[in-house]
């Protein structure tokens, strides 16, 4: 076994892992905050992440045939787009709320699970029929901005490039910005005292739809923020691209304790570098025996395991007191 | 009031039967119906060279059914989508068998859909004719209704692995996708060459769609001279281009799978000058198809995708066989099997060259080409160079 190559190429992985696990948090956070509210798993939230990476090509794309790529610098490009992706999908999963989950709020809980998955094979071929005409195209590539691809040379053998480094920068804030914003501001206290018990909540005067609204569009948000990064970090979408990753970052949620902020973020941290590691370490450790293809069977097992002895996740709260 | 609305809807159905013919058809003249299905890939990511085989079909029938519709035959072509998926494919085919009228399936584009649907066409003994699918595995069962009319991954990966050395490559890395054609031909690239004195460095397969980073980050540290991607277009791209954005500076080459211009559509400049090997060149090296790239083009307001051209002369060839064997029924409707033993027989000259099947369903030769791609711009597809052309036999049927 070449030690050399294993240590060499450890701080690139852990790079790669990174990148991965801040995605899987940002879809994560939508994920967790929707259970933290509505106690049910919005399975739709996968595809608000798909239609945030949409709308980012599809503005980078009119940027590009406007002639402002070239233009304008980069960042603030990149800005706006990250910009109208959050709203765009922050918006869809506000409407999806009112339309598909509002009206079934007393029903018991599998009724909205149902409605989520619908919506989710809704929105799935809503966005492969509009791309099939719009643009005639599948696949949808983000176009390349040369800056963002720069690497510089950490160490003689590890290189970042800009845009890894944009990646991790944007989460960081986007993800310290949320837990500002849930902690140190009045909003933050209503949506956590509507998680807490909405009857007493709307008792004390806190508009409950409004704020459940407003979970959604926020986690939506996330969601259409982690969409475009995507895009930007593998460049290539499809309309079925969130499945996956959607997938993931739910397991992420039940591995940091769902309904638990800052547990969806440490769950997507997790995930992102086990499957990092295994991908690039397995063959490398085993000799070929086992490939990339069991990082997923590798990530998992560890996530049973964990589960096992921390049924509620890793930073999970052990009761939940329930009205 | 409901009364009226009632009557004023008979009176409007009863005009509309008036104006409205029965039927068009004539069908005093018609001694049946021949249905043509294609089985390839219509939505999804490999819908571009999927489309090509349905339209490609769509011409050569479009074009050659005069002779059976002189027989009095009305002939349909009826595409079905297999979605490139094995449950899918398999599912129409069931379709396929159970529609009396149908006597040929051109298809499919992949391998590992084209296996279990053909075990399906096998029940009824349905022809099969195959413009793209390169597995040994499909003709080797030796199947009286499964023939192709193109190459191998068995040759292919051959001929992939003696250009690599020719090249003066000495290392390589292969990645492939796990499915039957993905990880076939990149098995047959490996054994070949390591046996021509190339070392592999690695064999991945993995079925990931968007990152590739923690396959690509070992593959740069060990710095291959060339990277060998047994798979298809739309998860090589990406591969490709995430690859090269890390920094790779190893050559890249893939199989057949690689051909459609939707590769530098994702990639651009990535994979400019990479290397593929095909069982099916652009259509401008084959002389006799600059006429079907002008009708293809005019009617259907396109290039025709690689395979378009295979698939027009697999539904040539099958058209042939069904007008012989319909000769030989004395008029009527043949049975599948009727026609399935006279596509062994048919001896044809198509756009692509001459088909003759040998016992098993290949072509006694097949032509295989080793590609270079011309330009990052996706238009000019066409344009690739063809940097080496090959006549090979294929090879003879195991006895186990």
């Amino acid at each position: 076994m070449d030690f050399d190559l294993l240590i060499g190429i450890f701080p690139q992985v852990l790079l790669d892992g990174l990148i991965l696990g801040f995605m899987y948090a940002l879809i994560a956070l939508g994920y967790t905050m929707v259970y933290g509210v509505l106690e049910f798993i919005n399975f739709a939230h996968s595809e608000i992440f798909v239609v945030g990476a949409f709308v980012g090509v599809e503005v980078l794309l009119t940027f590009k045939a406007l002639g402002l790529l070239e233009v304008l610098s980069p960042f603030l490009v990149l800005i706006v787009v990250l910009l109208v992706g959050m709203l765009a999908s922050g918006l869809l999963a506000v409407s999806v709320e009112r339309i598909a989950y509002r009206p079934l709020r007393g029903a018991p809980r599998l009724i909205p699970l149902i409605s989520a998955i619908g919506v989710s094979f809704f929105l799935q071929d809503a966005v492969r029929l509009f791309e099939s005409i719009w643009r005639n195209s599948f696949n949808l590539v983000y176009p390349t901005m040369d800056t963002l691809n720069l690497r510089f040379n950490l160490t003689e053998t590890i290189d970042v490039s800009v845009k890894s480094l944009v990646v991790i920068v944007a989460s960081l804030l986007m993800l310290w910005g949320l837990h500002a914003l849930v902690n140190r501001t009045k909003i933050g206290k209503a949506i956590r005292a509507v998680a807490e018990d909405q009857a007493t909540a709307s008792l004390m005067g806190i508009n409950v739809n409004r704020m459940i609204s407003l979970t959604f569009l926020i986690g939506g948000a996330m969601g259409g923020a982690a969409g475009v990064l995507f895009g930007v970090q593998y460049s290539l979408v499809n309309p079925y691209t969130g499945f996956i990753p959607g997938l993931k970052a739910f397991t992420a949620a039940v591995l940091g304790g769902i309904g638990n902020i800052p547990g969806a973020m440490l769950g997507g941290l997790v995930l992102g570098l086990l499957e990092a590691f295994a991908a690039s370490y397995l063959s490398l450790l085993t000799g070929g025996a086992f490939g990339a293809e069991y990082k997923d069977i590798f990530a998992f097992s560890i996530l049973i395991l964990i589960l096992i002895f921390r049924p509620k996740g890793l930073l999970g709260e052990v009761v939940r007191e329930r009205a | 009031m409901r009364n009226a609305r009632f009557r004023f809807v008979l009176v409007a159905l009863a005009a509309l039967a008036l104006v409205l013919p029965w039927s068009d058809e004539a069908p005093a003249q018609s001694k049946g119906t021949i249905k043509i299905a294609t089985q390839s890939p219509l939505s999804g990511g490999q819908a571009a060279l999927g489309e090509g085989i349905k339209l490609g079909t769509q011409l050569a029938v479009d074009k050659l059914k005069g002779p059976l519709e002189k027989m009095g035959f009305k002939v349909e072509l009826v595409p079905f989508d297999d979605q490139a998926k094995p449950d899918v494919g398999v599912a129409n085919a069931a379709n396929i068998a159970a529609d009396k009228d149908i006597l040929l399936v051109v298809g499919h584009l992949n391998s590992g859909v084209a296996i279990p649907s053909s075990e399906k066409y096998k029940e009824s003994q349905l022809a099969m004719i195959s413009p793209a699918n390169t597995n040994p595995t499909i003709t080797d069962r030796n199947y009286l209704n499964v023939s192709r009319v193109c190459g191998r991954d068995d040759v292919q990966g051959v001929v992939g692995a003696d250009f690599a050395k020719s090249k003066g490559w000495k290392t390589a890395y292969v990645i492939h996708d796990k499915t039957t054609y993905g990880q076939g031909v990149a098995e047959f690239f490996k054994a070949s060459a390591e046996k021509s004195g190339i070392k592999v460095l690695g064999f991945e397969g993995t079925e990931e769609k968007s990152n590739f980073d923690p396959i690509l980050t070992p593959i740069k540290a060990k710095n291959p001279d060339l990277i060998y991607f047994g798979g298809i277009y739309d998860q090589a791209a990406p591969f490709f281009k995430q690859g090269r954005e890390k920094g790779i500076k190893a050559a890249f080459m893939g199989p057949d799978g690689m051909d459609s211009s939707d590769l530098t559509k994702i990639a651009g400049t990535a994979v400019k000058g990479m290397f593929y090997t095909s069982v099916a060149g652009p259509v401008d090296v084959y002389p006799a198809a600059k006429a079907f790239k002008a009708e293809y083009k005019e009617k259907f307001k396109k290039d025709p995708e690689p395979f378009a051209a295979q698939a027009y002369d697999s539904a040539a060839l099958g058209l042939k066989a069904i007008e012989a064997a319909a000769k030989a029924a004395g008029g009527k409707v043949p049975s599948r099997e009727q026609v399935s033993v006279q596509v062994r027989k048919v001896k044809f000259t198509g756009l692509t060259g001459s088909v003759e099947f040998d016992e098993k369903g290949d072509p006694k030769k097949a032509l295989y080409f080793v590609l270079q791609v011309a330009s990052e711009d996706p238009a000019k597809w066409g344009e690739n160079k063809e940097v080496k052309r090959l006549s090979i036999a294929a090879p003879p049927l195991k006895k186990s």
